[in-house]
């Protein structure tokens, strides 16, 4: 052969290829599916292909696709697809419904039903007003059911003047009358035992931190040591242990971990509780005082409010006091905040109670206003983020720690003025004594649902709860969650006082106003109250 | 006082003693002259009355041998040891000490009184006090900023205990038991609490469980972030483009410099390692023939350069790098001298980079001469430091005694090389400086020019120095020069010109040139329609604003016109009737009705992304809002009046921003994002919604303890790196290690 006959082969020779080809792929659909036939009808072993397979035509493409789209457990894994000597000719494009099981069948049939949720925002408009409108509803679900009111223990025959927590079990509870003294149970709401302690006032009882045994103070100048425990059958009613003192004591309070307590009268005295004799006597040109309690946090620091108008402070280890600062008027009593160590809490003749940092006496950081009359007792919450105070008005307030003015108020037509007050270990509960000679338990927040919840209960509480967070600024919200209800005294007394304090704020504007400018400075509300710091 | 009166007490006792020793001396004479003295004495009106005394003789002979000699003498307190003085001679340092103490005049302070030693002591332990109370303030502030806290803060781990914990004083009776204790002992296992043992107990202690999480979690994050680095690494390494990798390579090489200058400021110590590197990678490429032109590819590159430019480029980027990595170091010891020869060295190097412009055609005859200076000029610029990953090992060859030669084959030629290029320097340097106005001098050789004139101060400075004033000062220049005559002008000024200024200009301009303002004032009046008279805006007068000017005459005549101009100028920018109609408009427009579209996509039909649905549905869903009553301002041309305001919906709407929040933005944002599950997914919700505040009810809540403090503080040491590997670090949520069950179970 000439090359050019080479040549001319070559070329036929690709043409031919090319014809070739292209009747490859015309042919292509109906060759495969025959060979595939074939293949089944040959009787291997893979059975299940042409179950599963089907050929499709559509314009101009071809699909290949199994007959079951959804994934389920019975469906070949790819695995098995794969062996299958399969070819895939062109890419599946065919839409259909299909949705994944897992997201709506249930494992069990005693599993709530799942329902599916769309989140996407476009779907679901007026979120704000909805849930405006849900904290509104909870708002005002929270006052139908503030019924902070459980239960009041009579059986004391004079005003109850003292109590005092059992640092070991929530259900019992001590108190002390102007006549003797009384443990009380708590879930059974029923006495558990009294004894005649002291003759005249009890003036000041404390658990000691085993929770074994009692202190109590009285009128007649004795300290005495109890037994927590009832006497049995035949045995005298008699105290472990008194101390004679020279003076009437007017407060106790027990080292938090130590054997070691603290009276206060004429002076401040620390005992050692194997010692008849005080171990250490602060005094510091005051003649009496009216409360000392132990920091439960920094455990040898004290603080007291003494009749000249001051609150001194301690520390167990010094030979001196630490700081005294003098106020316009007199301390009751004061609580030292659990959870912070520096922060205590005093209440005031002036109505007020003052919230101070023990470091920076000064001036206290948070002056908290409400009552109508002189505060007689405070107690912190166990979480020290709230503290409770009993009045002389008859009422008993709760403040948040950091805010000027109560968020509750708690009163009863029969409850006269509240002497004691304490918030219980748990947080649940305020126990307050009062006059005339009750005690009276109170839930420490007004409307919640004491007891065990279910845990959706317990989700729908926390919701409302943050709604109404979320919500509070809002102005009809705001006026249903604080509106209270107030006997006409203490609201008119309440109305007056701000009258007062207004005129004389703008007496004193105008003063300033026709003073020679500086000659006036402004001295702030937390100022005022503060006389001197004496080092 | 006290110490006057005892000064004077002393002086008197001196004087008895005296008076005595004169009474014991005896004579007549003396007496009478005593006497004398005395009625002298009294003579003067000083009445004293003295006391006869009887001497003693004790005064001068005392038994402990003691005495004061002499009249007026005092006994020093080294006297009284005086009899022991003769036998030893370690009483001299005694002696030393009490002489030392005589002539210590100063006496002992009073002490303090009762109160003000009181007050003192009150300070100091108050201080004391605060300071230990003040080691509470983190854990305080961490509780209050904590999102949730649950007390009792330190829970026991609730559910079942074993039975090794409850019971105790359990021992092994059976010798088969005590057999497997004596074999659980050898091996250091728990026995009497056979939960951990004491390895495990110390892990615990040493670790949390919240740590332990933590931990894992960093060390998850670090494994992924290494494997992801190793995967990218491998990736790169498989891109076969050249130019990729060239790239990539210069990349590293700048980060490689950027850091190595930190270094150098950081920390010396590894700079000079680095340094010592590069050295070495130096002393290799001299050894290699790496960069030399010499290999298979650059021999194939030499044909091409002829004809290919690229070809010519990666041949002389070859010799670049090998210039690089030749390049001595500089010691910085030294650095003067250095800096001293290589400015007096670098002229010439530099006329070599001018060259190439003349002989663009064929630059690779040239080869390394040309790439020489240009690397040599961007070392003066920056630190000579070179790139890591030349130096890579493996490159170093064995046959080192050949590389050695050719190295100072290679040093000669660059001897002979610099001579030549400094010869040929001293021949174009008056060439260049004539040259200076050459058109298209590049940036480099500018930069040359510079070098040059620097090297000839006196020569160039001064030709070059106008020529840069002059090329800055007309910018600033023009500013102050620019007339402001017209409005138009006014305006096109930029804004930032201050209103003294244009003040100061314009009076200046109406000082020179009046009847060009006000012919200006009338054109651009009748220009722009829609300027507003400021005759109409303001009926008022407008206050006159006096301004201290520069001292340019301007007469009262000008006064109004020039008032007029400034109004005309503050008033240029805005047209205010315009607007207010705009406005007006606007709320017009607002306050029409719209169609109310409320088809909800999928009800009835099929819904998803890309459908719509379907035109009878639109239309039955599109409500048509009837037509709101006429406005209040209708009729009212000049007035808008709001009718936005709805007193229904008000009551309900907060009007002050509330306390914490510092803008509206802010508190529209929290009130907006939703709370409830009908919005968010069911662990958003628990998370969102979870009480700050979560106490059990019947578990008694005990203060803090001291403990709490010790852990809380090692827990804010560790803190802030834990806070940075997890959202759930120990200061945002403080809880105990095991919360209660009920809980629990809603919160998982």
């Amino acid at each position: 052969k000439t090359t050019r006959g080479m040549l001319s082969d070559s070329r036929v020779f690709d043409a031919c290829e090319n014809r070739k080809s292209k009747r490859r792929k015309k042919q292509s659909p109906t060759d495969f599916r025959l060979s595939r036939l074939r293949r089944d009808s040959s009787g291997t072993s893979r059975s299940n292909w042409k179950i599963n397979t089907m050929i499709m035509k559509t314009n101009n493409s071809i699909y290949l696709c199994r007959q079951s789209f959804f994934p389920s457990r019975n469906s070949c894994s790819p695995v098995q697809f794969r062996n299958s000597s399969f070819i895939h000719i062109h890419a599946m494009k065919v839409k259909v419904l299909s949705r994944n099981p897992d997201d709506y069948v249930r494992e069990t049939k005693l599993d709530i039903q799942r329902v599916p949720r769309n989140y996407d925002p476009s779907l679901h408009p007026f979120e704000v007003p909805r849930e405006y409108t849900r904290a509104l509803n909870a708002t005002k679900l929270e006052r139908v059911f503030a019924k902070p009111f459980l239960a009041s223990l009579d059986g004391h025959r004079d005003g109850v003047n003292c109590m005092a927590k059992h640092p070991k079990s929530l259900s019992t509870m001590l108190s002390g009358s102007c006549d003797g003294e009384v443990v009380w149970n708590l879930t059974k709401r029923e006495c558990v035992r009294t004894l005649q302690a002291h003759e005249g006032f009890v003036r000041g009882m404390v658990v000691r931190f085993c929770g074994t045994s009692f202190f109590t103070v009285g009128d007649d100048k004795t300290i005495k040591q109890w037994k927590m425990e009832t006497p049995g059958y035949g045995e005298e009613e008699e105290p472990l242990n008194t101390i004679l003192g020279k003076s009437v004591f007017t407060s106790i309070d027990h080292h938090q971990k130590e054997g070691v307590f603290v009276t206060c009268g004429q002076q401040v005295d620390i005992w050692d509780e194997q010692r008849s004799s005080p171990i250490r006597s602060f005094s510091w040109g005051v003649d009496s005082f009216s409360c000392v309690r132990f920091n439960p946090v920094e455990t040898e620091l004290l603080a007291s409010c003494a009749s000249d108008r001051s609150i001194v402070l301690y520390d167990m280890r010094e030979a001196t006091p630490l700081k005294k600062v003098i106020m316009n008027m007199r301390s009751n009593t004061l609580c030292w905040n659990p959870m912070e160590a520096y922060n205590f809490t005093c209440s005031n003749e002036d109505y007020n109670l003052y919230t101070y940092d023990m470091r920076y006496l000064d001036k206290p950081f948070t002056v908290h206003m409400d009552h109508v009359s002189a505060v007689l007792d405070v107690d912190y919450s166990p979480t020290g983020k709230e503290f409770v105070s009993a009045s002389f008005d008859k009422t008993i307030r709760i403040f948040p720690k950091d805010s000027g003015h109560s968020r509750e108020v708690y009163h009863t037509k029969r409850m006269q003025h509240v002497i004691s007050i304490k918030w219980s270990s748990d947080n649940k509960y305020i126990l307050s004594a009062s006059d005339e000679m009750n005690i009276r338990l109170w839930k420490a927040n007004a409307s919640e649902k004491l007891g065990l919840l279910a845990p959706r209960e317990k989700a729908a509480v926390n919701y409302s709860q943050k709604l109404k967070e979320k919500f509070q600024h809002h102005p009809q919200i705001r006026r249903i969650s604080r509106h209270r209800h107030l006997p006409k005294s203490i609201y008119s007394q309440s109305k007056e006082l701000r009258v007062m304090k207004e005129a004389r704020r703008r007496k004193e504007r105008n003063v300033r106003k026709h003073s020679k400018p500086g000659s006036m400075p402004v001295v702030t509300e937390k100022e005022k109250h503060v006389v001197t710091v004496v080092k | 006082m006290d110490d006057e009166d005892d000064e004077e007490l002393q002086r008197a006792l001196a004087d008895d003693i005296i008076s005595a020793s004169e009474d014991e001396g005896g004579s007549d004479d003396e007496r009478k002259h005593c006497k004398l003295l005395e009625a002298i004495s009294s003579l003067g009106g000083k009445k004293r009355k003295k006391l006869t005394e009887r001497s003693e003789a004790s005064i001068q002979v005392s038994e402990f041998t003691v005495n004061a000699e002499g009249e007026g003498d005092k006994i020093h307190l080294s006297d009284l040891i005086g009899t022991l003085d003769k036998t030893p001679s370690a009483l001299i340092k005694t002696k030393k000490q009490l002489k030392n103490l005589q002539h210590n005049q100063s006496t002992l302070e009073t002490p303090l009184t009762r109160k003000e030693t009181e007050k003192i002591q009150r300070e100091v332990a108050f201080e004391k006090t605060s300071k230990e109370v003040s080691r509470w303030q983190s854990v305080v502030l961490q509780n209050q900023k904590a999102e949730q806290l649950v007390f009792p803060l330190n829970q026991e781990p609730s559910g079942p205990k074993r039975i090794e914990q409850v019971v105790a004083g359990w021992k092994a009776q059976t010798p088969l038991e005590q057999e497997i204790f004596s074999l659980l002992r050898m091996n250091k296992q728990p026995l009497h609490d056979p939960v951990l043992t004491p390895t495990e107990e110390a892990s615990l202690r040493a670790m949390s469980l919240e740590e332990a999480k933590i931990r894992r979690a960093e060390l998850q994050k670090t494994r992924v972030l290494q494997s992801y680095y190793e995967a990218k690494a491998k990736r790169g390494k498989r891109i076969k483009s050249k130019k990729y990798h060239r790239i990539q390579k210069k990349v590293m090489r700048k980060e490689y410099l950027k850091q190595f200058d930190e270094m150098v400021k950081t920390d010396p110590a590894a700079a000079l390692e680095e340094l010592k590197k590069m050295e070495l990678s130096r002393m290799k490429e001299r050894m290699s023939l790496k960069h030399q032109n010499s290999g298979k590819w650059a021999k194939s590159k030499a044909i091409m350069a002829k004809y290919d430019d690229g070809a010519r480029k990666a041949m002389q980027k070859q010799l670049e790098v090998n210039k690089d990595l030749t390049q001595k170091l500089v010691i910085p010891a030294d650095e003067d001298e250095e800096d001293e020869e290589e400015s007096a060295e670098t002229l010439p190097d530099f006329v070599n980079d001018v060259e190439p412009i003349l002989d663009q055609v064929n630059p690779w005859m040239r080869g390394k001469l040309s790439t020489e200076p240009m690397m040599e000029e961007s070392n003066r610029l920056h630190p000579p430091v070179w790139p890591r990953e030349v130096g890579k090992p493996g490159e170093g060859r064995d046959d080192q005694e050949e590389d050695e030669e050719q190295m100072e084959e290679t040093e000669e030629e660059s001897l002979l090389r610099g001579f030549e290029e400094r010869r040929k320097l001293r021949q174009t340097e008056d060439v260049k400086v004539s040259d200076d106005e050459e058109a298209g001098l590049s940036n480099f050789t500018s930069l040359f020019h510079g070098l040059v004139n620097h090297m000839e101060p006196p020569a160039d400075q001064p030709k070059a120095g106008p020529g840069l004033g002059q090329g800055e000062s007309p910018a600033l220049l023009e500013e102050g020069l620019v007339r402001v005559r017209t409005l138009e002008d006014v305006e096109l000024l930029s804004q930032d010109i201050s209103a003294s200024d244009t003040a100061l200009l314009t009076t200046r301009d109406l000082g020179t040139e009046e009847t060009d303002t006000q012919s200006a004032t009338q054109q651009a009046d009748k220009k722009r329609k829609k300027m507003i008279d400021p005759n109409e805006v303001l009926t008022k007068e407008a206050k006159v604003i006096e301004m201290p000017l520069a001292p340019t005459a301007v007469e009262d005549v000008e006064d109004k016109e020039e008032q007029r101009v400034i109004i005309k100028e503050a008033f240029a920018g805005d047209d205010v009737i315009s607007d207010f109609l705009k406005d007006k408009r606007k709320q017009e427009e607002a306050g029409r009705p719209k169609v109310i579209d409320l088809t909800l996509p999928g009800w009835g039909e099929w819904g998803g992304l890309g459908l719509q649905p379907s035109r009878s549905k639109r239309k039955r869903f599109r409500v048509k809002v009837a037509p709101p009553p006429p406005r209040q301002d209708q009729k009212l041309p000049n007035i808008i009046i709001a009718e936005k305001r709805d007193s229904s919906i008000a009551a309900h709407q907060v009007c002050q921003l509330p306390f914490p929040f510092e803008n509206p933005i802010q508190f529209e944002r929290t009130i907006r994002s939703p709370v409830g599950r009908t919005w968010n997914t069911q662990n958003t919700v628990q998370k969102i919604t979870a009480p700050k505040v979560v106490t059990q009810l019947g578990a008694i809540i005990e203060p803090i303890a001291r403990e709490d403090l010790i852990k809380d503080i090692r827990q804010a040491v560790t803190g802030p790196s834990i806070n940075l590997e997890s959202d759930q670090g120990p200061q945002k949520k403080r809880r105990s290690q095991c919360s209660n069950g009920g809980y629990k179970s809603t919160l998982s």
